[in-house]
């Protein structure tokens, strides 16, 4: 999983004030004192784990040092790292198919998080690996995009079923669904429009995709890939919560990991919500969307320390 | 009305001995509650800290007025503090003195840059402006299209090539609109991380080409903290002079606004308020701070309200709710009324408290219930809805099968007009004339 953590080290390399370095000056080599907490507690907050997860790690953390006493500020961050990597098991795996066919996944989220791209970079990938693969654009409210999606879909070689902007996005997903029974397909992928939790009927609409693929093909959908941006703040525990209470969500996908921003939700979601992240998105072309690697994550939270060394 | 941090600061109030004047202690006791409602607000860190530590200054040995509570005191003080570190007044976009105005629109990717080009260029046209549309995001797949089809609905040109590069475009822009005779020019661009150099470089080539007169960074109202990062990454690159928040329908506190504003000083211009083109808003500052505090947005409904419903209707219907011969007919002039607001879900989420728990009752008011009870009455005749004591059984049947629904909800309907109307005639009987200036809601659900 080296590649992982090379992409995010390389794109922290290239912010100016990356939080590796603040770590590194602040702990390496010096002896621990509880005044450490307070700037770890900030390293944290600004990484957007929230309250309830800084609260509880740094709780842990506490009571680890009470018993241990460890004298060197590296063993402190050490444990900490490990009992954050342990809030975010159990790994899941993401590019694999179950005993039926044609499975059915789905991608939702807000608005602007990513989703027709992974979509297109999930298709090319589950293609690359051998599978016969379909695309559904249920995404029949935003201008233009079936024609992005068609565009990944020319890339990876696979066929997007496609309807007038504005149709009826169940009516897409069961086409597409159709079609993958037909022509004895391995997987059908459906993006689906960014629609704001707080917003019933565009909630209710997400069920009824659901609902519909159901009926075609028995355990559909298989996967529900609920898309995070990275920057994305506190409310997305809300939107975790509320796409989980309509779709029967499986997993994280975390997108933009790229930039500075370290996607800390996704972390607060796992623990509260058990969903786990699934895959992450670290740049734009389709070896940067990876399976999730729970110690290189924890290890770009906290910015890189010398962990070989351990 | 409380939200759940006045209930939370009266909770902390209620420990406390001293009433009159609030001791250090006191007071970051109860800041304690202010921070953790920022944090959950995505307000960044350090900004949080430098800002509790003003209003601690501020708050300590401050006399309580005594017709607020000490709760209230200490939220007013952080509230008027939000309000002023977010610029008092509405800013605006600015025109330039000579013609074409250029405005470029950019921002991290899915931000929303290329819906608000066209929100914002509707919006100008609506102030008599003649814009013209710049699709300058060669690198998302049907962005372009996504801008071409935006601009029809508008019927705003949009320029827009295959293979230009933007600094071509944003040329060929200028060119058209001197041509076309157009006097703003909206620049969209592609949405790009404030790491990348190669793509912030290709900005600051296009501002030089065609320079700004307007350049706004647009900004996610769900960003977390690193919208300080992001904002201030670009305005060292780029001569920004504000931000458009997006996504403000949703129920993102939106701390970033504080964030971004406090660190780079940059106003905020404009926020997107739903995925309707017409959705476009000037920023008002005392409500961002009722949001970020979790307070609801009653002074836009209080607003929309003012503007929608008609002075001599309300007066005519409040006069009859005071005689208490208040009638089906006046019930259906009354639902007509509160329509005007917008839809009843959005006028809920304005409500202080909707935030939190209270969202599940949103819920229950369905928009569709009140296009129900609206068939139901439009269903009735005149004679039945100014004497609905007539309504018997037939009658009752008739409506029902005629508005598409059932007896039992044209029976309960009736019931629920008649417990209203017997509460008025109560209320009638109890206070005075005051009472009767505002009009009560119709009871739905």
């Amino acid at each position: 999983m080296a590649g992982f953590f090379e992409r995010l080290r390389q794109g922290m390399a290239r912010t100016r004030e990356g939080l590796g370095d603040r770590i590194r000056t602040l702990i390496g080599g010096r002896q621990w004192s509880d005044a450490l907490y307070d700037e770890l507690e900030e390293i944290l907050y600004e990484a957007d784990l929230g309250y309830d997860a800084v609260d509880d790690i740094l709780t842990r953390l506490k009571e680890d040092v009470r018993r241990r006493r460890p004298e060197r500020a590296e063993e402190v961050l050490a444990r900490l790292q490990d009992i954050m990597v342990s809030q975010l098991a159990p790994v899941a795996q993401p590019y694999r198919l179950g005993g039926q066919r044609p499975e059915v996944w789905m991608l939702v989220g807000v608005n602007g998080t990513g989703k027709t791209t992974t979509a297109g970079k999930l298709a090319e990938r589950m293609k690359q690996q051998g599978f016969r693969v379909i695309l559904g654009a249920a995404d029949t409210f935003r201008a233009a995009a079936t024609e992005q999606l068609m565009a990944w879909g020319e890339r990876a070689g696979v066929d997007v079923v496609r309807q007038a902007e504005g149709a009826d996005p169940a009516a897409v997903a069961f086409d597409t669904v159709k079609a993958a029974v037909a022509r004895h397909l391995d997987l059908a992928i459906l993006d689906t429009a960014g629609r704001l939790h707080n917003k019933r009927h565009l909630m209710q609409e997400l069920e009824k995709i659901a609902r519909v693929v159901g009926r075609e093909v028995a355990g559909a959908p298989h996967q529900v890939f609920l898309v995070i941006d990275a920057t994305t703040g506190q409310n997305g525990l809300e939107q975790a919560r509320v796409f989980q209470d309509a779709v029967p969500v499986t997993g994280i996908v975390l997108t933009k990991l790229d930039g500075t921003a370290k996607g800390g939700v996704a972390f607060a979601i796992h623990r509260t919500l058990k969903l786990p992240i699934q895959l992450v998105g670290v740049g734009e072309s389709l070896d940067d969307l990876m399976p999730f690697d729970p110690e290189a994550y924890v290890r770009a939270i906290l910015g890189e320390v010398n962990l070989d060394s351990r | 009305m409380f939200d759940a941090l006045t209930e939370k600061l009266q909770a902390v109030f209620k420990r406390m001995r001293s009433k009159g004047r609030l001791s250090e202690a006191d007071v970051r006791e109860a800041l304690r509650e202010v921070r953790l409602a920022l944090l959950e607000a995505d307000v960044n860190f350090k900004v949080v800290r430098e800002f509790l530590d003003r209003v601690e200054k501020q708050a300590v040995g401050q006399d309580i007025l005594e017709s607020l509570t000490p709760a209230q005191g200490v939220i007013r003080i952080v509230r008027d503090e939000l309000v002023e570190l977010m610029g008092r007044t509405p800013e605006r976009v600015h025109m330039a003195p000579n013609p074409p105005t250029v405005i470029y629109l950019v921002g991290l990717q899915g931000a929303g840059k290329t819906t608000v080009s066209a929100k914002l260029a509707r919006m100008l046209r609506q102030q008599g402006r003649q814009p013209i549309l710049v699709a300058a995001d060669v690198y998302r797949p049907a962005a372009q299209e996504q801008l071409r089809v935006l601009g029809e609905r508008i019927q705003v040109p949009v320029v827009g090539e295959p293979g230009k590069t933007p600094v071509e475009l944003a040329d060929l822009g200028i060119k058209a609109s001197r041509r076309m005779a157009r006097d703003v020019v909206i620049i969209d661009t592609a949405g790009r991380l404030h790491v990348d150099e190669e793509l912030m470089r290709e900005l600051e080539e296009m501002n030089r080409r065609v320079p700004a007169h307007e350049m706004l960074l647009v900004v996610d109202a769900m960003t977390g903290q690193d919208a300080v990062r992001v904002a201030t990454a670009f305005r060292e690159r780029l001569p920004l002079t504000g931000l458009i928040m997006t996504k403000l329908d949703g129920d993102a506190r939106g701390g970033a606004a504080l964030s971004i504003r406090q660190v780079t000083g940059l106003p905020i211009k404009l926020i997107g308020t739903g995925e309707k083109l017409e959705d476009l808003e000037p920023f008002n500052p005392e409500r961002m701070a009722s949001r970020i505090l979790g307070m609801g947005d009653i002074l836009t409904l209080i607003e929309k309200a003012e503007a929608a419903m008609d002075r001599e209707g309300t007066q005519a219907l409040a006069q009859k709710i005071e005689k208490a011969d208040f009638t089906l007919d006046d019930f259906r002039a009354m639902i007509e009324q509160v329509k005007k607001l917008g839809p009843l879900s959005k006028v809920m989420e304005m409500m202080p408290g909707m935030s939190g728990q209270m969202a599940k009752l949103k819920d229950k008011v369905d928009d569709r219930s009140v296009v129900r009870i609206e068939a139901i009455l439009n269903s009735m005749t005149k004679k039945e809805r100014e004497r609905p004591e007539i309504l018997d059984g037939s009658r009752r049947l008739r409506i029902a099968r005629g508005s598409g629904t059932t007896v039992q909800e044209v029976n309960r309907l009736i019931k629920q007009f008649e417990d209203v109307k017997k509460l008025m005639r109560q209320m009638k009987g109890k206070k005075g004339r005051a009472r009767f200036g505002r009009m009560p809601f119709p009871p739905l659900g």
